[in-house]
């Protein structure tokens, strides 16, 4: 096991520090803000981002599906009283999570409002949506759900490859190392929350797949030995945990992403699309969870003629969900060689899985295909 | 084939001023589908040939011709002729009309014995309350039904009305058709002259006791007591005893009938039947003794249950339930009226030009129709091609017609309408208030309008909430001249335009095509001089648009009044629970600050004082 330098490990555990303080500090400041008002004999009032599809567009300098400026103002009023009350008892919460190094998931917090009394919410969509409140809240000021401790319930997909990921202990606090080279064929597994995660790697890329089995082959072969990379399983649509580990991974070691999806409507515009540039329903969030640099690999349209793919003819559901994106989507409006690549799929009236290519043989994924992409990154989709 | 053979649902006209009917040919000017009795009876009422006095038909004596009435099925039959029109017209022979009843007892609501006794109280309490304000007295009706074994209950119903002079009990009691209202055209209960004494004759033929009838007419006369039988065949009565009557009272009508029956609690009781009388007739005191003894009702538990569909309890004095007045005055008292050109069918017309004193058309026209000036009477005359001074009677048929059919186009004032007595809102809303106990109560008289000539006028009241039962759908009373109307709902113009309404703007769920549910009674008065029913026992009214029309107005009137106190009422609730609300969230917004500040407790109480006093305050903003 190489040794971390103890600069490193100090680097490591002053940046987290920061982010808590950070959080610590917002949680304060809206307190702070409502107290004030209140002793000024003035209704307190929050601002939250509007999180529909009308104040949400394609940053082109971001890369990504941002918020726009559109605000929305909750002032404390007898209508409210009881979410206001909620949503102050749930930063509470979040700062007790913060100070006790701890973490709680949706239904966590949903049990502790059991505590509340009168407060106490009935039913989990109640406490989900008044933390959708505050992540919208924090989202203004570039701070997202799990570094308020709140974590989703689900976790990330499945790493392997040339990464060792550093994850402090919360008990002890003592940094644990994890060599993504040493599960065999098993792999490491993103937990749900990666705010407090750092990594070292000499990878030169990292390469996202769409489905458990093209990323069983690869990792049971060793691609990513081969290819020098680190190999990511989404498992269909990527979680928070997934697309914010790509992120901050990518980030941090200013990594190249390339992504090896089916090709079909769902693998492009929204297994791809979401991956790179969010998801418009949480616009607010997307700074965090997207992966602006992700490139498309493939299997592009392209693809299923140049390899002569097996295909299958497109569903009315593709059909639809290609048009509409086409037609309404700020990525495919933005990026025109995509509405090309997706007007050709819809020509050609078929969809091709990465699987596909088992056709000429099991390993000729790894033999011929990604070498000969991997050859030329330029020629990737943006 | 004998007319007395012949299905008596085809083909039968009644007669009745002599009481007897006719097989009519088909195709006489008035033709009811065959098989309608009720359609016959119906057009009779309504005016469509038969209103007057005596009605001596056209097509009554066509009848009797030999080819008349089998005209059709004759030519039908062809060849197989067996009987010579000359022999058949040996057989033909009048009915009596109480022969006729007796054997179609349905006609006028004895089809069942639930329905018989209330059929029998309704005739009786009609009859009553009717005597009682032709003669300008307040109405006290008591009602009692006495259990007589199996099946059997002796009904009494006794009025403290003008009573009946002696020569004229048995022809009242004993014979069909025979009365004092069928002829002129102003508001009443009854009609026909049927009732009662068809209720008698049900008593006879099930139980073959006689009908009793004691009465007086003054405190200074002779009381007297009759016990009447009916020879139905001659609809003459039958007196079997005849004597003075010592009665205590001053003047009234005491009737007992016993009748085979069955008691019925609920929906079609005698008990809903006499609380809706009440609230129809806010002048009458009625006193009614159930069957199974209102001493059962002095407990206050068995006081609700005899309320109507959760409507409240019913006040028990002295072993009776007591519906008291809650007005001393009279309603004011109906006038009658000349028929409006407008309502007048041909048939009727015609026999009226027959009948006429008048000496010349124009003086016809201007006698005896009403809103009739000599302008109009000329105008009609010209339009119709005639000349004034022709003498009525010698008018043809055709010429008769285009005068029929320029009245009808005429342009014509209105028929007054001072010829009718609505409860009026005050007196409804009263009445409403103390026969049904709920939350709110609301009423509405609509003005008068006219539907064919005849002058109507509608009127709406509602109860809601209190304890009226909330998940079911409303309870809809519907009355005509402050008679309630029992059976046949769904066949009502009164139900067709209460599911007309979008009950959900006046804050009441509804599934589509049905009543509104909720805690509601819903009360539909229609006061006509001539309500146009669609049978002859008188229990559903006929789907005239005018009537529907003047109801949903009425409908939507009272409806309005209904959202508002509804909304109000959720405001209310709604504000007690913001009220609360403060009370429950404000703490906690006290407890997560002082969490995340690091507050005091006096810093977060006085935090919590200050935002529910801002609260407070801007609530009262």
């Amino acid at each position: 096991m190489a040794e971390m330098s103890k600069a490193k490990l100090k680097e490591i555990q002053a940046r987290n520090k920061k982010l808590d303080q950070e959080a610590l500090r917002l949680i304060e400041t809206t307190a702070s803000d409502v107290y004030k008002k209140i002793n000024k004999r003035k209704k307190p009032e929050v601002e939250l981002p509007i999180r529909s599809l009308s104040n949400v567009s394609y940053s082109r300098k971001n890369g990504y599906l941002e918020i726009g400026k559109q605000r929305k103002v909750r002032t404390l009023t007898v209508n409210t009283v009881k979410t206001f009350a909620q949503t102050l008892r749930m930063m509470s919460l979040s700062k007790e999570l913060i100070q006790t190094n701890d973490f709680a998931t949706k239904r966590d917090a949903y049990y502790q409002s059991k505590n509340w009394g009168e407060a106490m919410f009935t039913d989990q969509t109640e406490s989900d949506a008044v933390m959708d409140d505050i992540e919208a809240l924090f989202s203004v000021d570039h701070l997202n759900r799990e570094q308020l401790r709140f974590v989703p319930d689900e976790h990330g997909g499945a790493v392997a490859g040339d990464l060792i990921v550093l994850d402090p202990d919360i008990e002890t606090g003592e940094m644990e190392r994890i060599d993504c080279t040493r599960f065999g064929s098993g792999a490491y597994s993103i937990p749900s929350s990666v705010e407090h995660l750092s990594f070292q790697t000499t990878a030169k890329f990292i390469l996202v797949i769409e489905t458990g089995g093209m990323f069983q082959r690869l990792q049971s072969h060793k691609f990513w030995r081969t290819a020098g990379c680190i190999l990511i399983s989404m498992g269909g649509v990527p979680t928070r945990a997934t697309r914010r580990f790509v992120r901050r991974l990518a980030d941090d070691q200013k990594l190249p992403v390339y992504a090896f999806v089916d090709c079909d409507p769902y693998g492009i515009s929204n297994i791809y699309r979401t991956l790179k540039v969010g998801s418009g329903n949480a616009a607010h969030i997307n700074q965090f969870f997207c992966v602006p640099q992700a490139r498309f690999l493939g299997v592009t349209p392209e693809d299923i003629t140049a390899y002569d793919l097996p295909t299958h003819p497109l569903k009315d559901v593709d059909i639809k969900r290609a048009k509409d994106a086409i037609k309404n989507d700020p990525f495919f409006q933005e990026h025109k060689s995509w509405t090309k690549a997706m007007n050709q799929l819809l020509k050609m009236g078929v969809r091709a899985e990465q699987q596909a290519l088992a056709k000429w043989g099991l390993n000729y994924v790894i033999e011929e295909y990604l070498p000969r992409k991997l050859a030329e990154p330029d020629k990737f989709l943006p | 084939m004998s007319a007395k053979e012949r299905d008596p649902d085809d083909q039968i006209r009644l007669d009745f001023a002599s009481g007897v009917m006719a097989s009519a040919a088909p195709g006489a000017d008035v033709v009811p589908a065959p098989g309608a009795v009720d359609a016959v009876l119906a057009s009779a009422r309504s005016g469509s040939g038969q209103r007057g006095k005596k009605v001596v038909r056209k097509d009554g004596a066509v009848s009797k011709s030999p080819k008349a009435p089998r005209g059709v099925k004759a030519a039908a039959g062809g060849e197989r002729r067996r009987v010579t029109a000359a022999e058949m017209a040996t057989k033909h022979r009048e009915i009596s009309v109480s022969e006729f009843f007796s054997k179609n007892r349905h006609l006028l609501g004895f089809d069942n014995p639930s329905k018989a006794l209330l059929t029998t109280v309704k005739e009786g309490v009609d009859n009553s309350l009717d005597a009682c304000e032709e003669a300008g007295i307040l109405p006290e009706v008591r009602v009692e039904i006495h259990p007589e074994g199996d099946e059997r209950f002796r009904v009494v119903i006794e009025d403290n009305g003008p009573g009946i002079v002696r020569k004229q009990v048995p022809k009242i009691f004993g014979s069909l058709l025979y009365g004092s209202k069928f002829h002129v055209l102003k508001q009443s209960r009854g009609q026909q002259g049927i009732g009662i004494s068809a209720a008698g004759m049900y008593g006879l033929m099930t139980t073959g006791k006689s009908i009793r009838i004691i009465s007086k007419t003054g405190p200074k006369k002779p009381g007297h007591l009759f016990e009447l039988a009916m020879d139905t065949r001659n609809n003459q009565p039958q007196i079997h005893r005849e004597e003075d009557f010592d009665w205590e009272k001053n003047h009234g009508t005491r009737v007992e009938i016993t009748l085979q029956g069955t008691y019925k609690k609920g929906r079609h009781s005698v008990d809903g039947y006499l609380k809706q009388v009440a609230i129809a007739n806010p002048h009458a005191r009625i006193l009614y003794l159930p069957p199974d003894g209102a001493a059962a009702g002095s407990s206050p538990e068995e006081v609700t249950q005899t309320g109507i569909d959760g409507a409240g309890g019913d006040v028990v004095v002295d072993g009776l339930i007591v519906h008291e007045r809650v007005t001393k005055e009279l309603p004011p008292e109906p006038i009658a009226i000349q028929p409006h050109p407008h309502g007048v069918e041909l048939g009727y017309f015609l026999k009226m030009l027959q009948e006429t004193q008048a000496r010349q058309v124009t003086s016809f026209l201007q006698n005896e129709f009403s809103r009739v000036s000599a302008r109009v009477a000329a105008g009609m005359l010209e339009s119709a091609g005639l000349r004034p001074t022709t003498r009525p009677s010698k008018l043809s048929t055709p010429e008769a017609e285009r005068l029929h059919k320029a009245m009808g186009e005429a342009k014509i004032m209105a028929p007054p309408t001072n010829c009718i007595s609505p409860i009026g809102e005050g007196l409804l809303f009263k009445a409403i208030e103390e026969e049904v106990q709920a939350d709110f109560h609301a009423a509405v008289t609509r003005p008068p309008a006219v539907y064919r000539g005849n002058p109507f006028q509608v009127e709406v009241g509602l109860a809601y909430g209190g304890n009226l039962p909330s998940d079911e759908l409303v309870t809809l009373y519907r009355f005509a001249n402050r008679v309630p109307l029992q059976y046949q709902q769904s066949a009502c113009a009164i139900t067709k335009a209460v599911l007309s309404i979008d009950w959900k703007k006046y804050q009441l769920s509804q599934s589509r095509g049905a009543l509104p549910s909720g805690p509601m009674v819903l009360i539909i008065h229609i006061a006509s001089v001539w309500v146009p029913f669609t049978s002859e026992s008188k229990e559903a009214v006929a789907h005239y648009p005018e009537i529907v029309k003047e109801i949903r107005l009425a409908l939507m009137e009272a409806g309005r009044k209904l959202g508002v106190h509804i909304r109000r009422v959720r405001r209310e609730v709604d504000e007690h629970k913001k009220r609360s609300y403060i009370q429950k969230y404000i703490p906690h917004i006290g407890i997560a600050l002082q969490e995340i500040l690091a507050l005091t407790d006096p810093e977060r109480e006085q935090t919590v004082d200050t935002l529910t006093d801002v609260l407070e305050k801007s609530r009262k903003v």
